[in-house]
């Protein structure tokens, strides 16, 4: 096996205060950056603090960025640098630090929370739901989320505007809105929530302007700005900004299958 | 309580807003991207820059765009009474003699419309010009951002009339394509290297308009069960096959358009005859 | 002392998988205050890694499967040595669990006909694993997680606060349960985050900590499974079962050597994937046991011919239970008939179209491809066996998954013991999740129900408290406990040499003395592991965190040791050289392992003595209706003369 060292530049830190930490360290043959984190933390720096779980993307714990760039440590490969390249490794910028590599990711629960959750059909029991594989397809791209929150990250809306967090629920929730509008069963129309409607109203929609970062960094190559974020748009201007269709429901002509 | 040794408190951060927000990470730099992340918005900028100062100068020009029997897209349906006559073109002279400008004018708003207002169009030059962001993970330069949230930007969710418009200026540029089928006394039958250069141009637009995010969704996204609709389902799934591809065919249409006007303006200002084929 | 946090619940659940989340939603549903405690962020519990399915008898894909046939399939697959009435309550309630996740909201992959798809898997008579996908884990998590949400938001609607009645504690690690007599009467724990302690005082603590693999080299488990739940219970004074039986499951990625044991799903060999070895032979057919003969092709034209007529062919071998493949693998590899990389290889390039491939296993493609710069549908993985999961557990009543002995202790999941017997199928431990989650929530809820005031509620033990967060902080000054013993040990040290002895000396293929080198090697690694030190403060310091976790690690691991000594035959993840063949005398036997001695004897260094006592249990009798739907035939082959002496003709 070839191995040969690496410099790395880590962000070492918390709220307070904190820079970034040369070391030059060993890499191997096949391996990721996760790797080379835990090769500093069990012979370097035993407490330098990252999220890990599953180490093969599949939870979306080992968010950080490289060199830049919002990636899953454990799925970036060092194959992919040269080997005279520093790789700097910091933590997501967009949340604020708790130490080291380890951000608080509480916004995106919180926005999590701000969703409403599944109407289930009222006429409708345990083992009588009967769904089109066409009709759950969409909603199913979107269910691969992993929650590795990268989108929120990169995102520019609260990236760069902290100001606008409390306003833009972030590519991930906005597409959680998206799989519920286009759920086969969901009933939350018959609650008189409108989730086209709500999307623009209470959870910031305008706010993004599909500048496309979100589906850029997603590990599980979702379609986010072309299969939920601008359908989304469309059936927000649906509502709101078509006359055509809002004449269309007033006489009527609306079918109830939208 | 053994609580050892704190982190050095170098603190490295300019005060401000966005990733030097003070909770954030005490980073200095706007951004760590090693690679040639200002290479894409640069090119989206000077291309887009470079059709505007073509369309432009082309547009108010007024003249060279009809050479028989080709009319340039630019100029297509000329609706003014100070334009060329086309024998069965598409000219008819809605706007007087008051009209005393370019009469591309007249129609160009539309297809201008349809661009300026398509998502695609939209994120190149939301990067390319506003630079909001002129990368990802690149912060932008400016203060606030409310997107399209409020007047002029929430004026983009008209898009979908600009599309309905759209499909029928390439309705009519597909006329103008069957008309090429003539020679320059209108004798049918004929073709020109002018007719090539159509008929790719006319497929381009019309890849470029279906494949376009309202069409999408008006030809069947907003459905919610695809099974009860097959046939629009179908149409959905072909649509979203072209809006895979929605930005070559941007770049593609937009290149296409300007070079079936260039080549209307080279054999109507006379620099060579329109090759004939037969 | 430095408690920050004291709080009162009725139930307080340790773990956020899929186990978990069921109970603290059951129990929420049935009005008690609950809280969650897990190591992780809400939702990255390691069931998202969960690939092939939700086994449950629903009969969409063949009508032939109902509840009978799946409890056959588990036992066989179990060995005869599952706590048959779980295995009975898992099969009939199963469809329930699955199709009430619909109800919250999750989309499984579809029939024709708009019912939940069902795929095969290994041991299943008919398909019966509803998935979506490879990604059948994450669908799970998040359906359960964004039920928890719904109930919360529910919560605010009524009181005004997302967190009145259901809360999550993310990033905490309980350390101690703690009790008032034989009673539970709460938990102590620290938040990762601060480095704070918390102390929950609940009635009903149940436990759904999932699985031990990290104490393993090569294993398909995240860094969480580190064998908590299973160290909190025998802590607490509740013993465990069986826990030699350790699943290694068959395909586990071998290279590159940082992936080394990440899993290959099981739905690459159900949808027609085949395994061959280097010199191109489809080697399961030599590896089929008798007790499977009937019921698996003879012939590679048969086992193609299955996959679209099943009525009238039998399976291929690939599809036999995981320990069969694991240990044909491992002998194909002994015998040098393995790949480049120390494996065998998996093949889907030749069995089905690029598309197919990438439709069916997107997960799998996306994984080769990335991890290993290898395209699935062009070449043939590479695999070998990686330490996938673990059959033995806490001993629970069936019924209720009350821990035995410790009144108050609830235990779901991975955790539990019984369920799986020495060998789980696939798709099995979702399902049990559910099922047993849902008990667990049930029964505990209804436990802390009857204990609301003050006088009936366990208290919180001051000195306990104390005598944790001592325990806990141990780490920081390791020096200081014992003067002249030796310097710090580095716990990522000692975690790298425990892996390596479990993965050599316990690992798929047992002997006799190789098990008594781990026995006395983990107690030189007992020793050197009370002077684990770290460095740095208590704010998410990884260091400690993994220096608390090798204490449940040693334990866990000397529960297998002793477990796997003492257990003279092979069946099911036992497998033991010098007793190669399963014995029938073994199968109405239990092996029981409880705390040996107070928590910090110091003679538990002796490798003769250590921590844990063995001891032999004669499981209940099967049920007689139960046993009336195998051939009498099939039951001679596994159970104890003793036991068919009581069977009518």
């Amino acid at each position: 096996m070839s191995g040969y060292e690496a410099r790395f530049k880590v962000w070492r830190g918390d709220v307070a205060g904190g820079g970034l930490h040369d070391f030059t360290v060993e890499v191997h043959d096949g391996e990721v950056v996760l790797d080379i984190v835990h090769r500093l933390q069990a012979t370097r720096a035993p407490d330098l603090a990252v999220r890990w779980n599953c180490k093969a993307g599949k939870c979306g714990s080992c968010s950080a960025e490289v060199n830049g760039r919002p990636r899953l440590l454990c799925m970036t490969r060092m194959s992919v640098f040269s080997r005279e390249e520093t790789i700097t490794v910091t933590p997501l910028r967009a949340f604020p630090v708790i130490r080291d590599l380890v951000t608080d990711v509480g916004f995106n629960y919180t926005k999590a929370r701000e969703v409403p959750a599944f109407v289930p059909p009222a006429d409708l029991g345990p083992g009588e739901y009967r769904m089109m594989q066409e009709d759950v397809d969409r909603s199913q791209e979107f269910r691969k989320c992993i929650e590795c929150f990268l989108c929120q990250d990169t995102c520019h809306v609260v990236r760069d505007h902290e100001e606008n967090k409390p306003a833009f629920a972030g590519p991930r929730f906005l597409m959680r809105v998206a799989e519920l509008d286009m759920h086969p069963l969901d009933a939350a129309a018959d609650t008189g929530l409108d989730r086209s409607r709500a999307a623009q109203d209470d959870h910031g929609l305008g706010y993004c302007n599909i500048t496309k970062c979100c589906t850029e960094v997603c590990p599980e190559g979702i379609r986010i700005t072309d299969n939920a974020l601008i359908p989304l748009k469309e059936r927000a201007a649906d509502r709101k900004y078509d006359p055509l269709v809002w004449l269309g429901s007033k006489i009527g002509r609306r079918s109830r299958d939208r | 309580m053994a609580t050892g040794t704190e982190p050095p408190a170098t603190d490295d951060r300019p005060p401000g807003g966005g990733v030097h927000t003070p909770t954030r990470a005490a980073i200095r730099a706007r951004h760590l991207r090693t690679d040639r992340w200002w290479l894409a918005p640069t090119a989206t900028a000077a291309g887009l820059l470079a059709f505007v100062v073509y369309s432009t100068w082309r547009a108010f020009a007024g003249s060279d765009y009809y050479a028989a029997p080709y009319v340039s897209p630019f100029y297509s349906p000329c609706l003014a009474e100070s334009c060329e006559p086309m024998r069965s073109g598409p000219n008819w002279g809605l706007f007087g003699a008051w009209w005393g400008i370019s009469p591309a004018i007249l129609i160009l708003v539309f297809p201008l419309g349809f661009r300026l207002t398509c998502y695609y169009y939209r994120k190149a030059y939301y990067r390319g010009f506003w630079a909001s962001p002129p990368a990802c993970a690149v912060a932008e330069p400016h203060k606030r951002y409310t997107g399209e949230t409020r007047f002029p930007l929430i004026l983009q969710n008209v898009h979908r009339y600009f599309f309905y418009a759209a499909l029928l200026v390439a309705g009519i540029l597909t006329y103008d394509t069957v008309l090429a089928f003539r020679d320059e006394h209108y004798a049918w039958g004929h073709m020109g290297l002018g007719t090539l250069v159509f008929l790719a141009n006319i497929a381009l637009i019309w890849a470029y308009t279906l494949s376009c995010h309202s069409c999408r969704h008006i030809v069947g996204g907003k459905l919610r069960h695809f099974s009860r609709h097959p046939v629009r389902y179908r149409l959905w799934q072909w649509a979203g096959r072209l809006n895979a591809r929605h930005m070559q065919l941007a770049w593609a249409s937009l290149v296409s358009v300007a070079l079936a006007d260039f080549y209307v303006y080279l054999v109507a200002s006379g620099v060579f005859d329109d090759p004939r084929l037969f | 002392m430095s408690v920050a946090d004291r709080q009162e619940w009725d139930v307080v659940v340790v773990g956020a998988g899929g186990a978990g989340l069921r109970a603290a939603v059951e129990a929420r549903e049935r009005g008690a205050r609950t809280a969650v405690i897990c190591k992780s962020l809400f939702g990255k519990a390691h069931t998202v890694m969960a690939e092939g399915g939700i086994a449950a008898s629903m009969g969409n894909v063949n009508s032939g499967d109902n509840w009978q046939v799946h409890f056959r399939d588990t036992l066989r697959g179990g060995k005869f040595l599952n706590q048959w009435r779980m295995a009975e309550l898992h099969a009939q309630e199963a469809p329930q669990r699955v199709w009430e996740l619909e109800t919250w909201g999750a989309l499984f992959d579809r029939t024709r006909d708009g019912r939940i798809s069902q795929r095969n898997f290994g041991g299943h008579e008919y398909p019966r694993l509803a998935h979506v996908g490879d990604r059948t884990g994450l669908e799970l998590i998040r359906t359960l997680q964004q039920k928890i949400v719904s109930l919360q938001q529910e919560d605010f609607r009524e009181t005004g606060d997302h967190e009145s009645r259901l809360k999550v504690f993310q990033e905490c690690t309980v350390t101690r349960v703690l009790k008032e007599g034989r009673k539970v009467s709460g938990v102590f724990g620290y938040e990762r985050e601060s480095g704070r302690f918390l102390v929950l005082r609940a009635p009903s603590v149940v436990i759904a900590t999932g699985g031990i693999g990290k104490s393993f080299k090569v294993t398909s488990n995240s860094w969480e499974y580190t064998g908590d739940g299973h160290a909190l219970a025998l802590l607490a004074g509740a013993p465990l079962l069986n826990m030699e039986f350790v699943q290694f499951h068959p395909t586990g990625m071998v290279w590159p050597p940082s992936v080394k044991g990440i899993l290959v799903t099981e739905s690459v060999r159900g949808d027609g994937g085949v395994l061959r070895n280097s010199e191109g032979r489809r080697f399961m057919f030599d590896y089929v046991p008798d007790v499977f003969k009937e019921k698996y092709a003879e012939s590679e034209a048969e086992a193609d011919r299955w996959y679209d007529d099943p009525d009238h062919n039998r399976r291929p071998p690939e599809l036999l239970p995981r320990d069969e493949v694991a240990r044909a693998i491992n002998a194909e590899v002994k015998e040098g008939r393995g790949s480049p990389h120390g494996g065998v290889f998996l093949d889907v390039s030749t069995r089905m179209p690029a598309d197919v491939i990438r439709r069916r296993l997107p997960s799998m493609y996306h994984q080769f491809k990335e991890l290993a710069d290898v395209d699935i549908t062009a070449e043939a993985m590479e695999v070998g066996p990686t330490c996938h999961y673990v059959m033995g557990g806490i001993a629970v009543d069936s019924d209720t998954a009350a821990a035995r002995g410790v009144p108050g202790l609830f235990a779901a999941g991975e955790v539990a013991g019984g369920m799986h017997g020495s060998n789980r199928l696939g798709g099995n431990s979702l399902s049990d999740l559910l099922v047993f989650g849902r008990r667990a929530g049930r029964y505990a809820a209804e436990y802390a129900a009857g204990r609301t005031d003050e006088g009936t509620r366990a208290r919180v033990d001051d000195a306990q408290v104390d005598a944790a967060a001592a325990e806990a902080l141990r780490p920081f000054s390791a020096e200081a406990h014992e003067p002249g013993a030796g310097p710090p040990e580095n716990p990522y040290t000692l975690h790298q040499e425990l892996q390596q002895t479990m993965n050599d000396l316990v690992g798929i293929i047992r002997r006799e003395a190789e098990m008594k080198q781990a026995l006395e090697k983990l107690a030189e690694l007992r020793v050197r592991a009370r002077r684990a030190g770290v460095e740095g403060h208590r704010q998410f310091n990884p260091g400690w965190h993994l220096a608390l976790d090798l204490r449940n690690m040693l334990l866990v691991s000397e529960c297998v040791a002793r477990a796997a000594l003492e257990r003279t035959e092979s069946r099911g993840g036992h497998t033991r050289e010098d007793h190669p063949s399963m014995d029938r005398r073994w199968r109405p036997v239990n092996l029981v392992c409880s705390l040996a001695g107070p928590a910090d004897d110091l003679a538990a260094a002796d490798p003769e003595r250590g921590r844990i006592a063995l001891e032999r249990q004669t499981t209940e009798p099967i049920r007689p209706d139960l046993l009336a739907l195998f051939e009498k035939e099939e039951l001679v082959k596994y159970l104890a003369d003793e036991e068919l002496e009581g069977l009518s003709e």
